[in-house]
């Protein structure tokens, strides 16, 4: 946590700004640069900003989710994504696509549950990743107390 | 196209997904868990069937035609290693459901033990060579999150050795396909196999074999890459020991049967002595580790490196009847193994100890438990009519008519030495006069009996059931072997170059 009202202010202003334009990055990510990952990191990179400037117990109220069963349903999308291939007859993974693109995203079709999927687990496990890493007890305290050689236990 | 192909991957990722979100609520991702093995079980039974019925089963994902797409295929190999692979882990979840306290279960067990089975049936079904790198990746990656689940000094330890020689391993499986598909220019394995019978670079040819030799060796734990085996097995919990030995050091032997049958066959003789030297070093060298061992679970942990020699010299031979032998074999040690894993491991919770010398007198206190040890061990020494006696037997037969004394003498030596070393336990925990008063000791729970004795009386099953099995390992061998069978049931009649060209031309048309 690094304490400084710009920074918060920023933050603040910042998080919705940086989920949006993750979205937008995730619909127009399979056909053109962006996608899944990309957009996924940046959802990450708006959390991660709110642990650097108000400290990961305020980023946790934040956004009140198990950062890992987002993952986890993530994965159940990109695995999922491909069903309707393998309901209708032909091979696991084959794409379906609408015949004409919408205007503003592009062409859409089954390839975008998939990139949907990516993009939850890359916000689930990166965040949870910035959190186990923010919220780590530090094993070897600077000071030094009574008796160095011991390690601080890691709260359970 | 056979698009359930897809299911055994499928059914397993999903469920790990699923049991993730499952979180906390227990009895949830245990439903979750049981019922994706018991999905994939059921569906290697009746793929088992098929296969014997219909012969190869094959499918492209995402509809891309091979040689480009990713190919499943599915022979009599894959689908033995897929059935006996779901059995193992249905095992393995009982197991765990009686011995595992909350917080082991707490950070994503059984996601993990899911995740390990869709990597281990990825690896059985794929058609593709760096597709199966990837399979052993997902494998890895699970096994290692199973085998430090604790955090305790000595998982991590162990740990630690057991990805380092993994991680070399896995690193030169990867150069080795991407020498491959620079001499070969293709990943398929089917247009691999068709490609290398004509390829103008035999000595590049010999050096990639020689680099999967050492890289599946690495993962099978062969002679002289086998020390991350023994130092690694005995830290985590028994039920991850047991699945451990079962399936990681036999996918690396899948994968050197797969390589070495499909993309190598000509290399294979080349590299028969020294597959069959490395064989009986492997054989002679874990039971002679197992000697020295006092505690039950590193003793069995040098034992699965011993066995691995004998399903080493399986494909050592070269013959079709080796690799079939190899094959009986390898479906009956996945099975026994893990059978005496679980009930050592039984043994070892009642007695709080896994040191033969502080326990004692359990078959008078335990007969069951003693019977299935006993049935566990015989058939690992192979005596007859168990299933061990019939995958020597055929191993030496293959032996013998391929006038392989030596290599014939040693696997029969170690069998007696196995035997020895398996009655060493059996007299110290089970036989002896226990030092302390027996009947104090807590009583076996159903949960840690039934998983062990399921999986022993597989093994009599096997046994009992030798000669279908006998022929349905033959055809599995023949299968593995027929490299041109495989190329048609991938890419068409016409193979895989034709294949190639005909989706260039739809494509520029």
């Amino acid at each position: 946590m690094y304490d400084s009202i710009v920074l918060r202010t920023v933050a603040r202003f910042m998080l919705p700004l940086l989920f949006l334009l993750s979205v937008f990055m995730l619909i127009r990510g399979h056909n053109l640069p962006g996608g899944g990952f990309v957009g996924g990191l940046l959802a990450a990179s708006a959390i991660i900003l709110q642990i650097i400037a108000f400290g990961p117990d305020y980023a946790r109220q934040a956004i009140p989710v198990s950062h890992l069963q987002v993952a986890a349903t993530g994965v159940v999308f990109t695995a999922l994504w491909g069903l309707p291939g393998l309901l209708t007859g032909q091979p696991y993974m084959t794409a379906f696509w609408l015949p004409e693109p919408i205007p503003g995203i592009g062409k859409i079709g089954t390839p975008v549950l998939f990139d949907i999927g990516v993009y939850l687990t890359v916000i689930g496990v990166t965040t949870q990743l910035a959190f186990i890493l923010a919220e780590e007890p530090l094993f070897y305290p600077m000071r030094k107390k009574a008796t160095p050689s011991e390690p601080v236990a890691p709260e359970a | 196209m056979d698009n359930h192909l897809f299911l055994p991957i499928l059914m397993p990722l999903i469920g790990a997904a699923l049991a993730v979100v499952a979180g906390q609520r227990r009895m949830l991702a245990r439903t979750i868990v049981l019922l994706a093995t018991l999905a994939n079980l059921g569906y290697g039974t009746w793929l088992l069937w098929l296969v014997d019925a219909e012969g190869r089963q094959a499918t492209q994902s995402g509809d891309w035609a091979a040689p480009f797409g990713i190919t499943l295929v599915a022979d009599g190999l894959s689908a033995l290693m897929l059935i006996v692979a779901a059995l193992l882990m249905l095992t393995t979840l009982i197991y765990s459901f009686a011995t595992l306290d909350g917080d082991q279960e707490r950070f994503f067990y059984y996601p993990l033990l899911l995740a390990l089975l869709a990597g281990v049936s990825g690896a059985f079904i794929t058609g593709d060579l760096f597709n199966l790198y990837v399979w052993f990746e997902v494998m890895l990656v699970a096994s290692f999150g199973l085998l430090t689940l604790g955090g305790s000094r000595g998982q991590l330890e162990g740990g630690l050795k057991y990805v380092v020689l993994n991680l070399i391993g896995s690193t030169s499986f990867l150069i080795g396909a991407g020498l491959i598909y620079g001499v070969a220019g293709t990943l398929n394995m089917a247009h691999l196999g068709e490609r290398l019978t004509t390829i103008q670079e035999p000595s590049l040819v010999t050096a990639i074999a020689g680099l999967f030799l050492f890289a599946f060796g690495a993962k099978a734990a062969i002679f002289p890459l086998f020390f991350w085996l023994p130092t690694s097995y005995h830290t985590p919990p028994v039920a991850v020991t047991a699945i451990f030995s079962g399936l990681m050091t036999k996918v690396g032997v899948y994968s050197l049967y797969r390589v070495f049958g499909l993309i190598f066959p000509n290399e294979l003789a080349r590299f028969a002595p020294l597959i069959l030297t490395l064989a009986g070093l492997t054989m002679v060298i874990g039971v002679i580790g197992a000697v020295a061992q006092t505690d039950i679970r590193r003793i069995l942990s040098f034992h699965i490196v011993s066995q691995i020699g004998y399903a080493i010299m399986g494909l050592g031979l070269a013959s079709v009847a080796g690799l079939a032998a190899g094959i009986l074999f390898i479906a009956h040690v996945m099975i026994v193994k893990t059978a005496l894993f679980f009930i050592g491991g039984a043994a070892e919770r009642i007695y709080g100890t896994a040191e033969l010398k502080k326990m004692g007198g359990l078959a008078k206190r335990e007969p069951l438990l003693a019977t299935f040890w006993l049935i566990g061990i015989l058939s690992l020494a192979g005596i007859p009519p168990l299933s061990g006696f019939f995958g020597k037997l055929a191993l030496l037969q293959a032996g013998v008519a391929q006038q392989a004394w030596l290599i014939t003498g040693v696997a029969a030596g170690v069998s007696i030495l196995t035997l020895f070393s398996m009655l060493k336990i059996w007299n110290e925990v089970f036989w002896k006069k226990a030092y302390t008063d027996v009947s104090q000791l807590p009583r076996v729970p159903a949960g840690l009996m039934i998983p062990g004795a399921v999986l022993a009386l597989a093994s009599v099953a096997l046994g009992l059931g030798a000669a279908p099995l006998a022929d349905y390992s033959a055809l599995a061998a023949g299968q593995a072997f027929d490299v041109s069978g495989y190329v048609v049931d991938v890419c068409g009649v016409a193979g895989c170059d034709a294949a190639a060209t005909t989706v260039r031309q739809e494509n520029t048309q």
